[in-house]
């Protein structure tokens, strides 16, 4: 498959004056609301669908903050309480010389979630702005972003098996910190922000662009 | 011309003739290389056991021995429940249920939607009541189910945990493990354009493409 060189050979539906699924590719005269398909709601708009996205990505940011400085594992070793934030678990697992495992829980806690904020934001804000990178090399990132999205809850599973599994009454137990909540939470509004950005006001504004 | 015979791509809303592509094919589109069609023969079939037998793990995972930790003298025993309930005391209760949801409810209610739109169609049967609405919520549901992403979560655990305690890894384990190898397979044989073409052309009452 090789990338086209001149987008106006493609008539979109919203040229053609329909209205197309993003389910199921049903295609519908425009203004029609529901799928006649598949029952999902037909919407194409720029505004409504970058509102979202944004609206998301900054409750996202929001919730990302104390999930960052509040304690995510409280530990009890033989009547010493210990608490861990985020970074404070990351730098014991280098201590402990466990340098594996510390680059996983970094990469997926603080690279992946950083990361993820700055491509949607950048996604969101191509559509409106000549974009720097070419729309196929932003498709990418886009199926990129919402593959690993969400992937990030991996930490807030770790804290429930590990708040599970290690209750060994006097010797040690672990209990789960307010963090754990917002950064759940940060993921949720994450991924919802990457399913609100609708792709096809890439190609809309590649089109724009170029004519 | 006919609304029937169009169908615009997902992702780039590009129009394309609806042909009936060839099995063991894939057409894609033409403008952003999104996959259009990718029928293959028995695939319905093959989801839907896949679903089934997803769904047959995912009890066993819930209801069998998890994991065990012994260290001085110590034992604890804890099972999905257990991992599920791990937020319930005090003002992280919403987080419990919502990890009840993510690695059991959620995963269990896709793929019960999977083998109610696509076992009556690997069968050759008239698709359910409502099987396009139910489908719909299958896909709805897919970015939620997190089965998958648990297990890799027990695996970071036990080597947090493996340098001071011993783990016994139970049944459940097992199961959870055998669950991201189904899962894999059923995500991969998902074809979603494909099923709503089958659904659609099935439920108009036409036989066989």
């Amino acid at each position: 498959m090789e990338p086209p060189e001149n987008s106006q050979q493609y008539l979109t539906a919203a040229e053609a004056g329909l209205v197309g699924c993003r389910a199921c590719g049903t295609v519908a005269p425009r203004g029609t609301r529901v799928c006649p398909c598949c029952q999902s709601r037909l919407e194409f708009s720029e505004t409504a669908s970058l509102q979202r996205v944004w609206a998301w990505l900054i409750a996202g940011l929001i919730a990302y903050i104390p999930a960052n400085i509040y304690p995510m594992l409280r530990t009890v070793t033989f009547g010493r309480a210990s608490e861990n934030t985020l970074m404070g678990g990351i730098l014991e697992l280098l201590h402990h010389g466990s340098y594996g495992v510390a680059f996983i829980v970094f990469f997926a806690s603080i690279v992946i979630p950083i990361a993820k904020f700055l491509a949607i934001a950048f996604l969101a804000l191509s559509v409106r702005k000549p974009p720097t990178l070419d729309t196929h090399g932003r498709l990418l990132l886009y199926e990129v972003v919402e593959f690993i999205g969400r992937w990030s809850m991996i930490d807030v599973f770790v804290v429930a098996i590990l708040t599970a599994l290690v209750q060994l009454d006097f010797a040690a137990a672990i209990s789960p910190g307010i963090a754990a909540v917002s950064f759940a939470l940060s993921v949720a509004f994450t991924m919802l922000a990457a399913q609100s950005f609708d792709p096809r006001l890439m190609w809309l504004a590649e089109k724009r662009d170029e004519s | 011309m006919n609304l029937d015979q169009i169908i615009a791509c997902p992702v780039c809303d590009a129009l394309h003739h609806d042909q009936d592509v060839k099995k063991h094919s894939t057409a894609k589109c033409a403008r952003c290389g999104t996959i259009l069609a990718a029928p293959k023969s028995g695939a319905m079939t093959r989801i839907a056991m896949l679903s089934l037998t997803a769904l047959i793990l995912l009890i066993a995972a819930a209801c069998f021995p998890f994991l065990a930790l012994e260290a001085q003298g110590f034992s604890h025993r804890a099972s999905v429940l257990d991992t599920v309930m791990a937020f319930s005391s005090g003002p992280m209760a919403p987080l419990s249920l919502a990890t009840g949801f993510l690695i059991v409810l959620l995963p269990a209610a896709r793929y019960c939607a999977l083998i109610y739109t696509l076992a009556p169609m690997a069968i050759g049967w008239r698709p359910a009541p409502q099987a396009a609405r139910v489908y719909t919520w299958a896909e709805r549901l897919k970015p939620w189910a997190m089965a998958e992403i648990f297990i890799i979560g027990v695996a970071v655990a036990l080597v947090k945990v493996s340098g001071l305690a011993r783990v016994e890894l139970g049944p459940a384990f097992w199961a959870f493990a055998a669950l991201l190898v189904v899962t894999i397979l059923t995500d991969s044989a998902i074809c979603r354009l494909t099923v709503w073409k089958t659904l659609k052309i099935r439920s108009s009452g036409q036989s066989e493409i």
